[in-house]
């Protein structure tokens, strides 16, 4: 393979990886604030279809988008409102409508199917797009593209640097701590789960008018990458720039299979489309070691200096969810 | 502070729980309306595909067995407090090992009915091995057993497909409609040729929930997942055992999930297909979540569900509609009940706190 | 900032938390608030950091009537509190804890606010790095921490609930040093303790709640016998109380070593004998629960040995120690010892189901005859319910009885944490009859309790708990309301520090009575 096609490659990787990173970003500012939303698989395949679909209609492909983000916004605040208002499990809901959702976009998106569509086309940036290497990696994408790059800055920008992601930070880890520094929590968490499922409502649109235009139902390949998104944001412990990394370690894994699938063709086409996903949620496993009661006893078995180093080391890999994601809060 | 009197309660769970079927129904009849199809030519082709013809209605009961064994399962997990999202993944493992066994005995002279035996006997021991496997992860691992389980779903089905594409392929060229059918002989006998309901599978799903039922109500065992789905702590101090009966509850649940890969392996499919498991194991979820987690409904909702999912089969035939509607009926019915759970304990609740 | 809180009154259910409390504190002083468990001082200071509504009075600040509905109206009038355990944000950086929640620009300037924090730091002696991150922080730097912030913040007021527990001696004494600087600079100063000795060393003024109301204050120089009476209430007649004739040692610890995150317990040597009872005094958060729960091998040692009768158990499982004869009772009846949803009758039917060797092996339960059986041990301790109640929908006094109907027959041990806590005057008594029987029988009982009549009417022996610090096993019958108080107060403890090398070997010899 020549670097041209490498980087080729690449710079699809990054495009194709754009999704996930909308969506993984926004669950994590989601549960950030202590609210799990598990409707994403659903949630994407619905948003994708409403987004085509409204595109189709309008000829426009920015109302699609915007078609795209509020249903997600939608889904998300009936998420929202079952575990804010009425406290009801926020994995039962959540469960239910990824199942809904998606039984729904293929539902209604049937009359729609393999019907050819508005696409978002590439936007090369003058100037940039001769940057010998970077030029093709980067600025030879569309919009939504450079949308995702900017998005990781930006949400890591909003949740390290300005007051209110502070306070976002504190939602999750101690409700009644940001309570007593005078946050609304219901609300916020409302606000954060809406646009949270808001974002992730362009990673849809982003997929049926620009990756694999069109909508084309069960065989959109779409399914399951809402399941992928809510492992990338734990694995890239729920902060922005870890979980693009996971995104694009994701997609990447995906291109690989398809490059392998050249060099090595007795393997079924399927497993190698197939394996990154098991690949990403079995990191959980070790990303999650160092949370597990029986590594915090054997550590406090060690004496003091190895115990010292293990610690570092277990806390350099581990992710520690937000304290108080996925319980209620009670002002009491 | 005193609980209203048991039947008063009762009574308005089930006003709420109506209400929430009657208002899924109407939204579902709204999502038709808006896409402009007849709603009711939908409802009615929908009950002309499931219960229409003996042949249709066979196909219902034979969709009807892996749900009602999968939610059978899925009873026991609930009531211990797990989200088993890896049971699709356990139906997998027991079609992969009741194949696997079929395979070996396949050419032999083993006698029939002792080769289907052994085949949903391994079937049980693959699901359940699969299901403590995310049992290990949840009480070793620390791992979520929502995100284990998705993992080993995703682990189950590029097994399966690696299996019928690599080395249990079709000679020849590998495809995508599974692997070499079963020495005739061992297929589970069906109640006519052109019929794929087997009476021994329905009443071995039958066994199934009737066993559960009086495993969780009537059972010191029972009573014990009771105790340690409502109040681990308390279950503690009261003696139990509480990892133990975790990993106990996979095992059972995963059993059950594997049990019902091997009924679809020797009596519907009669060989390994890449999507085994189709579905089964989140409609079983669902199942179990409308029916509250309690055995007594879950036949007959699980035969609803199962209606639904073979009525809709026809829709695009007869109405180009897609078949998807089933779910779409079966999740919102699943939502609103939710909903009006939640609405329920917040009217009742302030209602409470003002008589007090 | 003078506060008035006038006629504050709040109710929980059947409980008067607040009965028109009145009081005035000044600015540029110090005001103790004294008080038992249960008295009040949380649910007050709870009302005047905005975290509750009081049902009726109001709340004045320099003469004008303030509507304080909530933590964020509290903030904006001055109004600053440090809670127990104080409310930060563990992962965070002390700067990003500081910023959390105050008003100002976009983007916080995170250099400024480095700089103030290193300047009052400086002031008051802290030591406190602003960029490292707060699960770092020992208790008493999170205080520190937490009182910086208030400050920076622009508190006028500040409220320091029970800021004493688990912080060391020359934290507390930064503390206080702090703290009275903060005073003579023109802050209001509401410090709530049940420590006396901490009380007189820093407050101007104390006051004394006991039961929702404010039965009395003092102004320094304290006189501690009549603040003990006031907190505490009178000596009661000492009931008649039945010798028990103590038998082999039940249970004992030797130089056991116990670790919380707010204290710990060093060298604990103890014992009980079968048919004695042995009261564990002292505030809430001292070390009796955590304590209690090493006896039942709920809790790990850090280091020493735990032994029933010869066999040494520090290694073993709490369930180790049920099928020995031990039996442990939480304080919160529902939530750690009852499984709400299942019936008395289901209740039962558990706890018969893993006792001894001779347990059913049934497969099935006999639902009749479990009704039976749940209906004849209603009957035997008089619950106020029916076999298929829910555990939920009994009163606290009945869950207790149905806790203690729970146990077997033949047992050791009973720990018990708070036996009566929120009973009335009968069941308390019906409780400790039932608990009374089975020392007589021969098992051994160790109590916590905040009641201080309780421990000294029912215990042979008492044991006090301060800080993580233990007494040597007191007579029952040789000490009074007011000692007793006394030492759960921090005072008086110096007696025991020579006296405490003679009780250790007199422990180890196996003698009873001090």
């Amino acid at each position: 393979m020549t670097t041209g096609m490498l980087l080729i490659g690449l710079a699809g990787v990054l495009a194709s990886a754009g999704p996930l990173v909308f969506a993984a970003i926004g669950e994590a500012i989601t549960e950030r604030a202590g609210i799990t939303n598990l409707s994403m698989n659903g949630l994407i395949l619905l948003s994708a279809m409403g987004g085509f679909a409204t595109a189709l209609a309008t000829k426009s492909v920015v109302m699609g988008f915007l078609a795209g983000a509020a249903i997600g916004g939608a889904v998300s605040a009936i998420v929202a409102f079952s575990s804010i208002t009425l406290k009801q499990s926020q994995v039962a809901v959540g469960f239910v409508l990824a199942l809904l959702c998606r039984d729904l976009s293929y539902f209604l998106g049937n009359p729609i199917m393999g019907m050819p569509g508005p696409r978002l086309s590439i936007a090369p940036i003058p100037g940039l797009r001769d940057i010998p290497m970077l030029g093709v990696l980067f600025f030879r994408q569309d919009v939504m593209t450079y949308a995702s790059f900017a998005l990781i800055a930006a949400a890591g920008l909003y949740i390290n640097k300005t007051r209110p992601g502070l306070v976002l930070r504190g939602l999750g880890e101690k409700p009644a701590a940001a309570y007593a520094r005078g946050a609304n929590v219901s609300r916020l968490r409302y606000f954060y789960t809406i646009a949270g499922g808001a974002l992730a409502g362009l990673a849809g649109p982003m997929y049926s008018l620009s990756i694999k235009a069109g909508w084309k139902g069960t065989i959109t390949g779409l399914d399951g990458m809402g399941w992928i998104a809510l492992a990338i944001t734990i694995f890239g412990g729920w902060s922005p720039f870890k979980v693009a990394l996971g995104a694009y370690l994701f997609a990447f894994l995906q291109w690989l299979g398809l490059v392998l699938q050249s060099a090595w063709p007795s393997v079924p086409s399927q497993v190698l489309q197939v394996a990154p996903f098991p690949l990403m949620i079995l990191t959980l496993l070790f990303v999650n070691m160092g949370n597990a009661e029986w590594v915090e006893t054997s550590l406090a078995k060690l004496p003091e200096k190895p115990r010292r180093v293990v610690a570092k080391a277990l806390r350099a890999i581990n992710v520690k969810p937000p304290a108080a994601l996925g319980t209620p809060f009670e002002k009491d | 502070m005193l609980r209203h009197s048991m039947p008063s309660s009762r009574g308005t769970k089930a006003l709420f729980q109506f209400g929430a079927v009657i208002l899924a129904l109407v939204l579902a009849t709204l999502v038709l309306i808006a896409t402009g199809a007849p709603p009711f030519a939908a409802y009615g082709s929908i009950v002309k595909g499931a219960v229409g013809s003996w042949g249709v209605a066979s196909d219902t009961v034979v969709a009807w067995v892996p749900l009602l064994l999968v939610t059978a399962g899925l009873l026991v997990t609930f009531t211990v407090g797990l989200w088993n999202i890896g049971i699709e993944g356990q139906i997998t493992l027991g079609a992969i090992f009741a194949t696997w066994a079929l395979r070996s005995l396949d050419g032999g002279q083993v006698d029939p009915g002792l080769a289907i035996t052994i085949a949903f006997a391994a079937g049980m021991a693959g699901g359940a091995l699969w299901a403590m496997l995310v049992g290990a992860l949840k009480t070793f691992g620390g791992v979520n057993e929502i995100f284990g389980g998705l993992g080993l779903n995703y682990v189950a089905t590029a097994l399966n497909i690696w299996l019928i594409f690599g080395p249990w392929k079709r000679p020849g060229i590998a495809s995508m409609s599974g692997t070499l059918p079963f020495d005739k002989a061992y297929w589970l006998p069906t109640v006519n040729e052109q019929s794929r309901l087997a009476p021994v599978a329905l009443i071995v799903a039958i066994v199934a929930i009737v066993l559960i039922f009086l495993l969780i109500q009537g059972t010191y065992f029972g009573l014990k997942l009771k105790a340690v789905g409502k109040n681990p702590k308390a279950a503690f101090l009261l003696g139990i055992p509480t990892w133990q009966y975790l990993m106990a509850s996979f095992a059972i649940c995963g059993a059950l999930a594997g049990l019902a890969g091997a009924v679809q392996v020797t009596a519907v499919y009669h060989r390994l297909i890449p999507s085994i498991s189709s579905g089964y194991g989140y409609l079983g979820l669902m199942v179990a979540m409308l029916v509250g987690y309690s055995a007594v409904w879950a036949a007959p909702v699980a035969l609803f569900f199962a209606a639904l999912n073979v009525g809709a089969i026809q829709l695009p035939i007869t109405l180009k509609l897609d078949s998807s509607l089933s779910g779409v009926i079966q999740g919102t019915l699943v939502l609103f009940v939710i909903l009006a759970e939640g609405l329920r304990g917040r009217i009742m609740g302030k209602k409470g706190r003002a008589g007090s | 900032m003078q506060i008035e809180l006038r006629d504050i009154h709040k109710t929980f259910g059947p409980v008067h938390a607040n009965a028109g409390i009145s009081l005035i504190v000044e600015s540029a002083s110090i005001l103790g608030i004294l008080g038992e468990n249960g008295a009040g001082k949380s649910t007050l200071m709870k009302i005047l950091s905005g975290f509750q509504d009081p049902d009726q009075g109001s709340i004045l600040l320099d003469g004008k009537a303030e509507a304080i509905r909530s933590p964020a109206d509290a903030i904006r009038l001055g109004i600053g509190m440090l809670h127990q355990d104080p409310l930060d944000f563990p992962p965070l950086k002390l700067v990003d804890d500081v910023i959390l929640g105050s008003p100002g620009p976009l983007r916080p300037d995170r250099r400024k606010t480095v700089l103030q924090m290193r300047e009052l730091s400086g002031r008051f002696g802290f030591d406190l790095e602003p960029d490292s991150y707060v699960d770092t922080l020992t208790v008493g730097e999170r205080q520190q921490l937490e009182i910086l912030r208030l400050l920076w913040m622009g508190a006028r007021v500040l409220i320091l609930d029970e800021p004493t527990t688990g912080i060391s001696l020359p934290q507390k004494e930064k503390l206080f040093a702090t703290i009275k600087k903060l005073a003579s600079e023109g802050m209001t100063v509401l410090f709530v303790s049940h420590k006396l000795e901490d009380v007189q060393a820093l407050c101007d003024r104390a006051v004394v709640l006991r039961q929702g109301v404010l039965v009395g204050g003092q102004e320094k120089p304290f006189d501690t016998k009549a603040l003990v009476g006031l907190m505490f209430g009178k000596e009661l007649p000492k009931s008649e109380r039945a010798k028990v004739e103590a038998g082999a040692t039940v249970l004992s610890t030797r130089n056991l070593c116990l670790d919380s995150i707010r204290l710990q317990i060093q060298g604990l040597d103890f014992s009980v004998c079968s048919g004695e009872t042995i009261g564990l005094a002292g505030m809430e958060g001292s070390g009796q629960a955590l304590f209690l729960s090493a006896c039942a091998g709920l809790e790990r040692a850090v280091s020493g040995c735990v032994s029933l009768g010869e066999r040494d158990m520090t290694r073993s499982s709490h369930h180790d120690f049920k099928r020995r004869g031990v039996a442990y009772l939480p304080a919160a009846r529902l939530e750690d010892g009852l499984v709400p949803g299942l019936s008395l009758s289901d209740h039962f039917v558990l706890a018969e189901g893993s006792r001894g060797p001779g347990a059913s092996r049934a497969l099935f339960i006999d639902r009749k005859k479990a009704a039976e059986r749940a209906a004849a041990r209603i009957a035997s301790y008089n619950i106020k319910g029916r076999p298929e109640s829910p555990v939920e929908s009994l009163s606290g006094g009945n869950q207790q009885r149905a806790l203690l109907a729970l146990l077997r027959e033949e047992l050791l041990l009973i720990l018990v944490e708070h036996p009566t806590r929120g009973l009335d005057i009968e069941s308390t008594a019906y409780i400790w009859g039932k608990l009374k029987e089975r020392c007589a029988k021969g098992a051994a009982i160790v109590f916590i309790s905040s009641d201080l009549d309780e421990i000294l009417q029912y215990s042979d022996r008492v044991l006090v708990f301060f800080s993580g610090r233990v007494s040597p096993p007191l007579d029952a019958e040789s000490f009074g309301v007011e000692e007793l108080g006394r030492l759960i107060g921090g005072s008086g403890w110096e007696r025991f520090d020579t006296a405490e090398t003679q009780h250790s070997s007199q422990a180890e010899r196996g003698a009873v009575h001090a």
